[in-house]
């Protein structure tokens, strides 16, 4: 059941004009930097280690501790990620547009805290609206004096740009992402020893954070980092904003109480999704992005927590819940994925780019009824040689994630559908009709 | 066709202004020298080249990583359909292929007036609508066969003007502060913006 929390990084979406700088004032805006200019940077880094704040962008990595590992030089640059691609997530998207101050105030907070020298917002570049808001929300900002020299009269200065991306899903990876804002081809780049808090953006130490995660910085300078960690459970501490589509009938963004708040709740709550259209049975559902595994309803009562979702095989990764409904072709649902993800790989590795293709024609053939019996095993071969062993979370053959990721639908599809799945080639055809 | 206008060459310095390093402003120039001719010219590519000091093989090497830019000629809107998960099973391919038969192309297509080009993208995070699409990214949701047909007569009568600009506009408020042209290695001044509390409103 929904919890009684307020939510903290959705609180003004939906009031009037809440993207500009007036409405931003007049709902407590910029307090949370007014009150972080005042204190030590180390004790604003304190606040977010004590909030247990996860980062809200895929990976799940605690902020403070990110912060923590930053490398002593100069100049310190701070990276917010606004590069939302990870498909049927929808939540960046919306914070950018309807409260672009919020994650502006986020931004300098962060700054501050770990002593960044300048600070660069990469909005993904689809996302027009989005960037005309964080745009003129920036304009603003430094009119007020929220940005730019002596902020608020408390000696710390630093320059903010808000930067388009140009549509490529790699380059939400972060060190894809620098090479991206470095002017270049979405690349990921090797860790060792390309961690951005150690070489980063023009090789200097980085800091990169998503825009849910820095949303999050004010309520929590503002409220204490303990009022945070007391929402949620253990380290999925605070409320979380998911992203819900697919079938079910109120398809939104809804943020809620980590851990507490189920996946059930999230698809069937009359406050939340709201079941599924036409009072249908869900078959499964995508419980974290689609680079996560899928679960059955038999998960459906699991919390929306980090480590119990991580321990479950699957992960709650970008916070996107994707219901199925029982009319779903789960053949056609693993091969659109398995699609993107051909589609989206950079190319510099070898089993992802050729072997997402090599998956994306052979689920292709298999929709299209002309799959072979040999096929189920030839898609987990080739799974295997992108991800050995197949097991969650996945072996890496490559620089960065996404290769990893590609297997997760075709493997939860054949472990969960396999009769579906050999339906389409013993008829020859989609038994859905298409 | 071709290269950058005073205007945009002024703009370009702005955006090079803004970085510790040049080449950073290379994708935000890019955007505007598809905003100046609806596509990336030649001329344009080498343009840009030219004022960070790359080579042009550098420009294109780059702009043709991102499915945003196009190095040919595309029509004056872009419809960008999703048929990503949250779009497929609520009737994205259905969608597509009625926006081939009334636009009359496939995916990669543009109409023989020039006016529109069809594309297939992918998720592109406007799912609590789906099946949604994008033109010029303008997002429009919950589309149906109907509504898509309402959208292309709205787009060809010019009463959406206003909400969807040609082809290559992206980000139509433009950075006011901190912008000093045509010094490259010098950080971004605030200038004359140190404005009191009382003085901010809301634009």
């Amino acid at each position: 059941m929904i919890t009684d929390a307020a939510p903290i990084v959705t609180a003004r979406i939906g009031s009037p004009q809440s993207w500009t700088l007036r409405s931003y004032l007049d709902q407590g805006g910029y307090d949370g930097l007014r009150k972080a200019l005042t204190m030590d940077p180390g004790e604003v880094s304190e606040e977010v280690l004590t909030a247990n704040l996860l980062g809200r962008g895929g990976a799940g990595f605690e902020a403070g501790k990110k912060w923590g590992m930053l490398r002593k030089a100069d100049p310190v640059y701070l990276v917010i990620n606004g590069d939302e691609s990870e498909p049927c997530t929808f939540k960046d998207h919306m914070l950018m547009e309807e409260d672009p101050h919020q994650i502006i105030e986020g931004t300098l907070i962060c700054a501050y805290a770990v002593g960044a020298s300048q600070a660069f917002i990469y909005v993904r570049g689809e996302f027009a609206l989005g960037l005309e808001r964080m745009t003129a929300a920036l304009n603003e900002a430094y009119a007020f004096g929220a940005v730019g020299r002596n902020i608020l009269g408390s000696g710390f200065s630093i320059d903010v740009v808000v930067h388009p991306g140009a549509g490529a899903y790699i380059c939400g990876e972060e060190t894809a992402l620098i090479e991206s804002l470095e002017g270049k081809r979405g690349y990921p780049r090797d860790k060792p020893p390309w961690f951005p808090a150690a070489m980063g953006l023009y090789k200097a130490p980085t800091i990169v954070n998503n825009v849910e995660t820095v949303s999050n910085l004010p309520w929590i300078v503002t409220n204490g980092g303990a009022a945070f960690a007391g929402l949620g459970v253990g380290r999925s501490a605070g409320t979380r904003l998911f992203s819900v589509s697919g079938h079910v009938k109120r398809p939104a963004n809804y943020e809620v109480e980590m851990a507490k708040v189920t996946f059930r709740d999230l698809m069937y709550d009359p406050k939340l999704g709201g079941g599924i259209r036409e009072d249908r049975e869900l078959k499964a559902f995508v419980p974290g992005g689609v680079s996560a595994p899928w679960f059955g309803p038999d998960q459906l009562d699991m919390g929306l927590d980090q480590d119990a979702v991580g321990k479950a095989g699957s992960m709650l990764g970008s916070g996107s819940v994707v219901a199925m409904d029982d009319q779903t072709c789960m053949v056609r649902a693993a091969w659109r994925i398995t699609r993107f993800f051909h589609r989206e790989s950079c190319g510099q590795c070898t089993p992802c780019r050729e072997g997402g293709g090599w998956l994306d024609k052979v689920m292709r053939r298999i929709e299209l009824g002309q799959g072979r019996e040999s096929d189920l095993d030839l898609l987990l071969d080739v799974c295997d040689n992108i991800a050995p062993g197949l097991g969650w979370p996945p072996q890496k053959t490559t620089i960065c994630v996404l290769g990893p990721s590609i297997p997760s639908s075709i493997v939860s599809g054949i472990k969960m559908f396999r009769d579906e799945f050999l339906v389409h080639i013993k008829e020859g055809a989609c038994p859905f009709g298409r | 066709m071709a290269r950058l206008t005073a205007e945009n060459l002024q703009r370009a310095r702005q955006l090079i202004g803004l970085y510790p390093q040049s080449r950073s402003a290379l994708i935000p120039m890019l955007h505007i020298a598809q905003e100046q001719d609806g596509w990336l010219t030649p001329d344009g590519m080498a343009h840009v080249a030219e004022l960070l000091d790359i080579d042009p093989a550098e420009v294109y090497g780059t702009a043709s990583f991102y499915d945003m830019f196009f190095t040919h000629p595309v029509g004056r809107y872009l419809v960008s359909v999703c048929t990503n998960l949250a779009c497929l099973i609520n009737g994205a391919d259905e969608l597509l292929e009625h926006a081939e038969a009334r636009l009359g192309v496939a995916p990669g297509g543009t109409t023989a007036d020039g006016e529109f080009t069809l594309e297939e993208v992918e998720c592109i995070a406007f799912c609590g609508a789906a099946p949604c699409l994008a033109v010029n990214w303008r997002f429009f949701g919950n589309i149906g066969n109907d509504d898509f047909d309402r959208l292309v007569e709205d787009l060809v009568a010019g009463r959406l003007a206003d909400d969807v600009p040609p082809h290559g506009t992206l980000n139509r408020v433009g950075r006011r502060v901190g912008l000093t042209a045509g010094a490259a290695s010098s950080p971004p001044a605030t200038h004359e913006d140190d404005a009191t509390p009382e003085q901010a409103r809301p634009s």
